[in-house]
Formats: C-alpha cells, sequence, structure tokens
C-alpha cells in the first residue's frame, strides 16, 4: 500500500513540476487522488514509489523504429515532400511562362507585324520600293537582329540580308524555327515567309541565338533549383519526422515503463498546449485513473486479509469449540446459530466491502440519471424516525421541496442511510439528530447533525478508512465501513464528505457529517 | 409446487433442493444451462430458479430471454453470485422476477419462493384485503379492525398492504425493504422491526388475538390463527 501511494503521489508531483497549469489535466486528478491518499492513508514517506520497473533502455529497445514505410513520421514526410516539390514546380512553370514564354511571343508579334507592314508596302509600291523599305530597316537595326529576304519569282535575291533562300522552309504563313547561314555565321533564327503576287516570296524573321542562350541559363538555373528544392524536401522530411519521433519517445517510454510494471510513470508535458500535450494528458488521465482503479482492488484485498479474517476466525473457533466440548444438542444448536449469525456477518462486511469498490471504480457513472433527492431524504428520515423514536430520540429534518441532481440513487440513499444510522446509534437518548439539505453556489449539501461523542480532529481525516474505528466508537456496534462507503459515494458523485463538530464547547461535541454534492 | 432449478454447484443445489422439498415442494435439477433451458421449454413448471453464471453456453439472463422470447411466462428467481446493483437490473430487465444474493439464508429463498409461486397469474384488481377481521380498503386506503377505524401512517400502509397481499407466507425484512421502501440495500442496523411492531401496536391495541406473527429466523407473517 505504502509503496503504491508513493508511486502516484511521485507521479502527480512529476506532473506539477513538468506542466503547464492550463493543460494539465491530469493535475486535477492527481490533486484529487491527492485528497483521496489524504484520508486512505498516513503521509507516506516521497520518493518510495519509482518502483523497480524494467531498466527503460530494454524496454525501448523492445520496441524498435518502425521499417521506413511503416514509419508514420516518414509518411507524413514524404507527403511534405512532394507538396513542396509540387509547389515548387509550379512556380517555376509560372516563371517559365513569364520569361521565356513571353520573349517568344515578343519575336513572334514583331515578326508578325514587319510581314503586316512589309505586305502593305508591296501593295502600294511594288518590289521595288518594298525593296528600298527592307534596306531602310536593315539599316536601321542597330542590334542586328533582324532578318530579311526578298526573291523574285526567279529565285533570285532582290534585298535582304541573307545570300540565299533556305531550303526546306514550310509553306506560307507558318512559323519555323531552325538554323540558317547568315554573314558567314550559322545563327538560331524564327523565320515566317510570305508569298507575294507575282511569285515573288517575302522570308522575315528574327535571329534569336541571344534569347536561346537566355532560355538555356533559365533552363540550367531551373534544374539547379530543383535540385535544391528536393534537397530542401528530404531534409525537412527528416527534419518532421526526427520531431514527430522526438516528442513520441517519452510517450513509448512511458507506455514502455507501465508494461513493465512500473504504474507510477507518467507523460511529461512539454508545456507548448499542443496535440502531443493534449495527447499526453489525456494518456496520464486515464493512467490515473487505472492506478485508483488499481487502488480500489487493493483496498479491498487488503481489507479482506486484515479484517475479514478475525470475524471468520472468530465464527471457526465457535463451530470448533461446540464440536469439541458441547455435551447436548441444545449446546451445538446455540452455537451452530451463532457460528451462522457471524457469517452473516461475514457477508454483510463483504457486501459493504463490494459497494464501495463499485462505487469507487465509478464504473456506475455512466448509469447516473436525475433523481430528486428530497423525497428520497424525507423517506429515509422518516424510515430512521421509527428507530430514533425507539431511542428516546428526535429526528428533525429541514428539507427543500426540491433537491434534484445528476446521480446513482440506490447509492445516495445508502449513503445518507449510513449517516442516519450512525447519528441514530451515537445520539443519547433524549438527544436529537438533525437531517437537512440546501442548495447554493452549485453544489446540494445534505446534512446530518447528532449528539454523540463526535469525530476527534486526529481521527477525522482516517474515518474514511476502512474499518477505521474511532476509540470512541469501539464499543458500539458497526463494522467501520459506513463512512467508508459516503465518502466513495461523494467522490463517484464528484463530491466531498465534510466531517465538522456540531458544537463549539462541551464534553459531547457531537458530529455534524455534510455530503457535498455537485449539482450537474 | 413444482420448481426447475438451474444451478451448477452440487453443494447449494442439494441444499436448495432438500429444503424446498422439506417445504413440500417437487424440484427437478439441471447442473447446466442448455439442459436447464430444454427442461424449462419442455415442461411445465411453477417457478424457476436460475443461477445468473451457469455452464453449458446458456447463461441465466440468455435463459430467461429466450424462454420470454417463446412466450413462456413461468416466475423466475435468480439466484446468484453477482451482487452488484447493475447485475440485479440486468436480470430483472431480461425478465426475471426476483433476484437473491448468494450466499442467502434458507428463510429467506423459501420466503420469495412462496411469494412468486403463489401470486396470482393474472393480477385481479381488488379493492379489498381482509384478513381475519382486520380489514385494508385499498381506495379509501383505511383501516378497520373489527370495524374500528385505526389510523396508520401512508408507509404503514403500504406494509400493511404488502404483508396482506402475502397472508399466511413468511414475509422476510429484506423483501419489506425491497417491496416497501424500493431500498435494495442492507441498513446496519434493524429498523424495520420497529416499524412492524408499531404497526402491531396499533393494529393489536384492544384485541387479545395478536395477527402479526414473528417467523424465528426469517421475518413476518400475518394470519388468522393465534
Amino acid at each position: 500500500m505504502s509503496v503504491r501511494g508513493g508511486a502516484i503521489a511521485e507521479g502527480s508531483r512529476w506532473l506539477r513540476r513538468q506542466g503547464r497549469p492550463g493543460v494539465a489535466q491530469g493535475d486535477a486528478h492527481a490533486a484529487d487522488q491527492g485528497i483521496g491518499q489524504g484520508i486512505g492513508s498516513p503521509p507516506l514517506p516521497t520518493g518510495t514509489g519509482t518502483a523497480p520497473a524494467m531498466p527503460l533502455p530494454t524496454a525501448l529497445r523492445a520496441m524498435k523504429p518502425p521499417r521506413l514505410m511503416r514509419s508514420a513520421g516518414f509518411r507524413f514526410a514524404l507527403l511534405f515532400a512532394a507538396l513542396f516539390a509540387g509547389s515548387a514546380v509550379a512556380l517555376a512553370a509560372m516563371l517559365w511562362w513569364g520569361t521565356a514564354g513571353a520573349l517568344n511571343r515578343q519575336t513572334d508579334a514583331a515578326v508578325r507585324a514587319d510581314v503586316l507592314a512589309l505586305t502593305e508596302r508591296w501593295r502600294e509600291t511594288g518590289p521595288t520600293g518594298l525593296a528600298e523599305s527592307i534596306d531602310e530597316r536593315l539599316a536601321g537595326d542597330v542590334e542586328n537582329e533582324t532578318i530579311y529576304l526578298l526573291v523574285d519569282p526567279e529565285g533570285r535575291k532582290l534585298a535582304g540580308n541573307l545570300d540565299r533562300w533556305p531550303g526546306n522552309l514550310p509553306a506560307s504563313e507558318q512559323w519555323s524555327q531552325r538554323e540558317i547561314d547568315r554573314e558567314g555565321l550559322r545563327a538560331e533564327a524564327r523565320l515566317r515567309v510570305e508569298n507575294l503576287p507575282g511569285g515573288y516570296r517575302l522570308l522575315v524573321g528574327r535571329d534569336v541565338e541571344e534569347r536561346e542562350r537566355l532560355r538555356e541559363l533559365l533552363l540550367e538555373a531551373l534544374i539547379w533549383s530543383a535540385g535544391a528544392v528536393l534537397a530542401f524536401a528530404l531534409l525537412g522530411a527528416w527534419l518532421v519526422r526526427r520531431a514527430l519521433e522526438k516528442r513520441l519517445l517519452p510517450t513509448y517510454a512511458t507506455a514502455a515503463a507501465i508494461a513493465g510494471g512500473d504504474l507510477g510513470s507518467r507523460v511529461p508535458l512539454s508545456g507548448r498546449g499542443d496535440e502531443f500535450d493534449r495527447l499526453a494528458s489525456t494518456m496520464n488521465a486515464m493512467l490515473d485513473r487505472i492506478a485508483r482503479l488499481m487502488d480500489g482492488v487493493r483496498g479491498v484485498s487488503d481489507a479482506i486479509a486484515h479484517d475479514l479474517r478475525t470475524p471468520i476466525a472468530r465464527a471457526r473457533g465457535r463451530l470448533e469449540e461446540a464440536l469439541i466440548t458441547a455435551s447436548h444438542e441444545e449446546d451445538l444448536r446455540g452455537a451452530v446459530e451463532r457460528g451462522i449469525a457471524d457469517l452473516d456477518g461475514v457477508t454483510r462486511v463483504f457486501q459493504a466491502l463490494l459497494r464501495i469498490a463499485e462505487a469507487e471504480a465509478g464504473s456506475r457513472r455512466a448509469a447516473f440519471a436525475p433523481v430528486d433527492l428530497s423525497p428520497l431524504l424525507a423517506d429515509a428520515a422518516e424510515y430512521y424516525a421509527a428507530e430514533a423514536e425507539a431511542r428516546g430520540q428526535q429526528l428533525q429534518t429541514d428539507l427543500p421541496p426540491e433537491l434534484t441532481l445528476d446521480g446513482d440513487r440506490d447509492l445516495l440513499i445508502q449513503a445518507v442511510a449510513n449517516l442516519l444510522d450512525n447519528a441514530v446509534k451515537f445520539t443519547p437518548p433524549g438527544g436529537t439528530v438533525r437531517l437537512e439539505a440546501a442548495t447554493g453556489g452549485g453544489v446540494l449539501r445534505v446534512a446530518v447533525t447528532d449528539e454523540g461523542p463526535g469525530i476527534a480532529a486526529a481521527d477525522r481525516l482516517r474515518a474514511g478508512e476502512r474499518f477505521f474505528r474511532a476509540d470512541a466508537a469501539r464499543t458500539t456496534p458497526g463494522s467501520g465501513l459506513g463512512l467508508s462507503l459516503v465518502q466513495a459515494v461523494a467522490h463517484l458523485h464528484g463530491g466531498t464528505l465534510e466531517l465538522l463538530d456540531a458544537r463549539e464547547d462541551g464534553e459531547r461535541r457531537g458530529l455534524r457529517a455534510v455530503l457535498v454534492l455537485p449539482r450537474g | 409446487m413444482r420448481i426447475l432449478l438451474v444451478e451448477d454447484d452440487a453443494e447449494v443445489a442439494r441444499f436448495v433442493r432438500k429444503g424446498l422439498q422439506e417445504a413440500g415442494h417437487l424440484v427437478e435439477h439441471a447442473a447446466n444451462g442448455r439442459d436447464g433451458l430444454f427442461l424449462a421449454a419442455s415442461e411445465t413448471f411453477d417457478l424457476l430458479m436460475l443461477d445468473r453464471m451457469l455452464p453449458g453456453g446458456v447463461d441465466g439472463v440468455r435463459l430467461v430471454e429466450t424462454l420470454r422470447g417463446q412466450g413462456n411466462r413461468t416466475p423466475v428467481l435468480f439466484l446468484s453470485a453477482l451482487s452488484g446493483v447493475d447485475e440485479r437490473v440486468k436480470g430483472l430487465k431480461a425478465g426475471g422476477d426476483d433476484y437473491l444474493v448468494k450466499p442467502f439464508a434458507f428463510a429467506e429463498l423459501l420466503a420469495r419462493v412462496e411469494a412468486l409461486g403463489r401470486r396470482p397469474a393474472v393480477d385481479v384488481p381488488s379493492t379489498r384485503l381482509k384478513v381475519a377481521d382486520l380489514e385494508l380498503d385499498l381506495l379509501s386506503r383505511t383501516v378497520t379492525r373489527a370495524g374500528r377505524r385505526i389510523e396508520v401512517q401512508p408507509r404503514e400502509f403500504r406494509l400493511l398492504e404488502h404483508l396482506m397481499r402475502h397472508a399466511g407466507q413468511v414475509v422476510t425484512r429484506t423483501m419489506l425493504l425491497e417491496k416497501v421502501w424500493d431500498y435494495h440495500f442492507d441498513p446496519q442496523t434493524n429498523v424495520i422491526d420497529v416499524h412492524v411492531s408499531r404497526l402491531r401496536q396499533k393494529l393489536d391495541k384492544g384485541f387479545d388475538k395478536p395477527l402479526i406473527h414473528t417467523v424465528r429466523n426469517a421475518g413476518y407473517m400475518i394470519r388468522a390463527e393465534a
């Protein structure tokens, strides 16, 4: 028990240190756990809880990183790289269309304009005027980029800067791009042929050698940048994968440690409040819950070991004694009857323990339904009023007409019944027991006040512990489980059980037990 | 009464069977769910007593659901080691009529068996209950004995009504708690005795013949003769 308690305390401290206050959901649970712990057991030495689990490296080695294609990190990274490369390709295409493409379109437009203008000239002035016009244009071309050639029907040159009509030119009004001889140099040119009336032919073109060089440069640059993009994408992918793995590593480690038996281990929070922190705090909340369930189981087995053996031993002793020493059937019968009564007592304790465990496990929370406590409390008061009257006491009630909350009807009644049972049991004849209920501040309070001996402040924290009985209560019948159940029911409903003095002075201070239950 | 007991524990079965036979009932026993279902479906019984957890692939809840699905309305009493609130609800929802948690006192079992077995098949809506000279009017909610009006609290009225509906039968404290108060737990102090003795005082005051009798180690019974 102490080892377990320490482990939880250790875990929650770790959380508190690591966690950001806003996101550390585990913290609230840990604090809650802390309260339960405080009541459930004496203060524990710290640090005892780091259980001797499977050494972490072993646990991690057992969990090999996944194969490359199986790795989610790698797949994310690949997707990332593909998106990155895709956007780079789109950028390059836009760039190409905007530069190299624009140059081509410009050239074509200039040639088309030239053809149009020269054809017009031909119509106005005939071959001679056209030849003059071509010569003018050539003279005015400082960049030496334009190409013209006008030939007569026999193929003789009339004007232009080409020596002869190049072979294999496509038909009129079609574009062609090819190498031509020009003033002794080979040059790349874009050409267009216009057939003029009378068999004359006009060739208009532009030297695109320079532009081609520019395009090559551009292409080269794009290829280089594509390489860079790929390299960055891969690097990014690797980084993403590594970051994912790094963020998930503490989670693996914690899960491995838990699997190895160190139940106190919790996933550290990065404090960034991101998805991983959310996963971690959800996991921690789950682990806290599991720890609490295990506490419940352990509590029951501890209790069985310690406190069920006693009545069983008593019953066994009585029966054995009767078997050996009873001389009449009467004696034997009496002993058997007492034995059965003892066993019934054991059954009752057992049943109470199971109920407490049921409440503590919290599985009944799924069955919560709206309950109006007011008539239930009135019924319980009426039920116990008969007993109080028989003992010469008075049971007074002060209940509002309606007290609704979401809860477990049966467990709530049993909790209140346990409080009333205690109150009636400990109040002396002539005394008064009060059952009050009120709402306010989002909580519902059910208070049972008696005039009994009360519970000393020192014992109050332990009163909810299973089988705990204050010295003053040892002479009255009871199992020491009543308040444990009340407390478990309170916790199940997200509330608490407060134990207070009913009066400040006097020897009989009385007990005021308040069940504080949040509404909704 | 002809009773079918489906129980896999031989010792519990023997003890229950013997006790019921001594009380004058005929008991058939099946040790697993399959045999139990076969018997229950092929023969006529006045009452079925089923364990919740049974070997043979058919547990108690399945067995009842199957029978109810076939239109078999025989009363069913569950005997179970499963004591959770949910478990009881599950058993009753499946079609069980009563639920008794192991370990139980035989007197408790017998009282419940008789209460279930002698239940009228169709509830005849009667407006008056009568035991000897005691009369209970369910409409005006009044109690009279030998013509003299007796004042009772509403809860006492319900308590008396339950006892009178089972006149001549033992009604245990747990049964009263469940049926009159709807409490499904065992209060530590037997407050129920106080309620019964109060009622008894009111009924018997001024009369020489007591009507409510205490049955030792079992519970209470209301009947005419002393």
